[in-house]
């Protein structure tokens, strides 16, 4: 058998066994739906994110390292798109958005998270749709990910001694069991980030009384917090990288500049990249069903978390003391990987539950009645799939210096990650789509460290290029 | 882990990065692209499909042109010629 056609038969295998799954799951019992309906929209995620190589690393570090603009465009696109169908949402009660804690955390993290996604080669999203791809770096940055956050979020001791009196006092002011406040991240948690504004544009004075009934969502939190600075973004993008030599283009070719030419030179760069633009529409659209999909799961079983569902079940061992196990309603990466290198430290004797994150919030269910790390193989097996395809997939074992850069940057990524409660989709993506503009500073802050990276990176290449080149008539 | 230089002629160059995944690939490309001649070619082979859409879009935002596109297996074979 051809690679192709043996190819499309693993393609195949894959989507049956991913069904099997789902009837499996249904038969043990219907309230699996709701974990089935995750599997699925990753499977959703990890075909588009595949196809349009969308992933958010490369969006700030092929702008800063080879003035490609491609992937910045494309999430700006979906950005609008998602923000569109978010607002419409909002406006039937059918969002499951919650904003998060407004302050300088989530710039400091999104610096951190920026740092490591550069170094890792893709962002968490990203990452998991390399691994769909063979990539075995992916597969380190995933693991550093997964296990940097568990202990991240377990650490005390020495750590406690850091904090500021006022955190421990806020914290242990509140109603949560102080057994369970141990780490020092229970009490920036608890005593520190709780006490930050949540910010929602479609909740804020002016907009609440100038705009009334569904206009505010769409006015607020679809085209003020993200399609009028996405589309900003866009002409700053298009200003910097590409009018210069577009315009000399147009020139030789006869053409005339002005705001005509601009406005061609916008679209030229939106249209450059056809797959990742057109995944940025669909990837937008899909977010927004899914938060739509969710929602009438909730509805339908008349819950606000699977962790109630899992406790009807009789699996109280999975939730946390709230009754709750991590389920975000939306497109979400990092938490469950966290839940899973947790899983994983427990085994190992470790006690994950003695605090707030895991003991409190999130729970720590099994793995495969885990809704939201089902979403999380659901896009490798989604990336799988369209890779293997179109003749994309091959396991690539990670070697030499990139085991050290996925291991560091998968790290950094999931230090990154935990104090800004998200990543580049949870403290980013869905923020900004949702009406935060505190998922602007997360941006801010990952921009910011992915040029850092990059600068790195740029380093590192001329060392190695020069030892390449060195026998070469070649001005180095 | 090595990137491959080769002068493979006069004015022709290969860069093999099988092996790298992102960002690695297209930064070594803008660097090689950067360090030979006007007119000269440079064969860059590489086996991560991500970077394929980003070196394409490089090329002709530095009016560099990307002459073939070649897939070997997994190997993608992208030859291009200095701007």
């Amino acid at each position: 058998m051809d690679i192709e056609k043996r190819n499309k038969v693993w393609a195949f295998v894959i989507t049956g066994i991913l069904i099997l799954i789902s009837l499996l799951y249904y038969k043990s019992n219907p309230y699996y739906m709701y974990l089935v309906t995750y599997i699925w929209f990753g499977v959703a995620y990890g075909m588009m994110l595949q196809y349009g190589r969308f992933c958010f690393a490369s969006a700030s570090r092929d702008l800063f390292a080879a003035g490609v603009p491609r992937m910045a465009v494309g999430i700006l696109i979906a950005l609008v798109f998602f923000s569109l169908i978010q607002a419409g949402l909002a406006a039937t009660n059918m969002s499951t958005f919650h904003p998060a804690p407004f302050g300088i955390q989530t710039l400091i993290s999104g610096v951190i998270f920026g740092v490591g996604m550069v170094l890792a080669g893709g962002c968490a999203s990203g990452s998991l749709y390399k691994i769909g791809e063979g990539n075995g770096t992916s597969i380190l940055s995933i693991l550093g990910i997964s296990f940097g956050q568990a202990v991240f979020v377990d650490l005390g001791g020495v750590f406690n001694k850091l904090l500021p009196q006022s955190w421990v006092d806020s914290a242990l002011s509140k109603r949560i069991p102080h057994e369970k406040l141990t780490s020092w991240f229970d009490y920036y948690l608890v005593g520190y980030v709780w006490n930050k504004p949540t910010v929602l544009l479609s909740k804020t004075k002016f907009i609440a009384s100038n705009f009334e009934g569904a206009s505010k969502y769409f006015v607020g939190n679809a085209l003020l917090n993200a399609i009028i600075p996405a589309v900003l973004v866009m002409i700053i993008i298009y200003v910097v990288y590409i009018r210069k030599g577009f315009l000399k283009k147009r020139e030789r070719e006869g053409g005339s500049r002005g705001l005509g030419a601009d406005l061609s030179g916008i679209w030229s760069m939106i249209t450059a990249s056809k797959r990742t633009s057109l995944m940025g529409v669909l990837i937008g659209i899909t977010a927004g069903i899914h938060i739509y999909a969710m929602k009438g799961m909730q509805l339908r079983f008349g819950v606000r978390n699977f962790g109630q569902l899992l406790t009807r079940m009789g699996h109280t061992e999975d939730v946390s003391i709230w009754g709750t196990v991590f389920d975000p309603g939306y497109w979400y990466i990092t938490s469950q990987e966290a839940q899973f290198g947790a899983w994983v430290l427990e085994k190992f004797g470790w006690n994950m539950r003695d605090n707030v994150f895991f003991g409190v919030n999130n729970g720590l269910p099994e793995p495969w009645r885990n809704p939201a790390l089902w979403m999380s193989v659901g896009i490798i097996f989604g990336a799988m799939i369209m890779a293997l395809l179109n003749r994309e997939f091959k396991f690539k074992m990670p070697k030499g210096e990139l085991i050290v850069w996925g291991l560091l940057g998968g790290t950094l990524m999931g230090l990154g990650s935990r104090p800004a409660l998200g990543c580049n989709i949870g403290a980013f993506f869905i923020r900004v789509a949702g009406g935060d503009p505190g998922g602007w500073l997360f941006g801010a802050g990952m921009v910011t460290g992915a040029f850092v990276g990059v600068k790195f990176f740029n380093w590192w290449t001329e060392r190695k290029m020069a030892k390449e080149m060195e026998d070469f008539d070649i001005e180095l | 882990m090595a990137v491959k230089f080769e002068k493979k002629g006069e004015g022709s160059y290969m860069l093999d990065v099988c092996g790298y995944v992102c960002p690695h690939p297209q930064i070594y490309t803008k660097k090689s692209l950067e360090k030979i001649s006007s007119g000269d070619i440079l064969e860059v082979v590489f086996d991560n499909p991500s970077s394929g859409e980003t070196i394409v879009q490089m090329c002709e935002s530095a009016g560099h042109e990307v002459m073939e596109k070649k897939q070997e297996g997994s190997k993608l074979i992208y030859v291009i010629k200095k701007g």
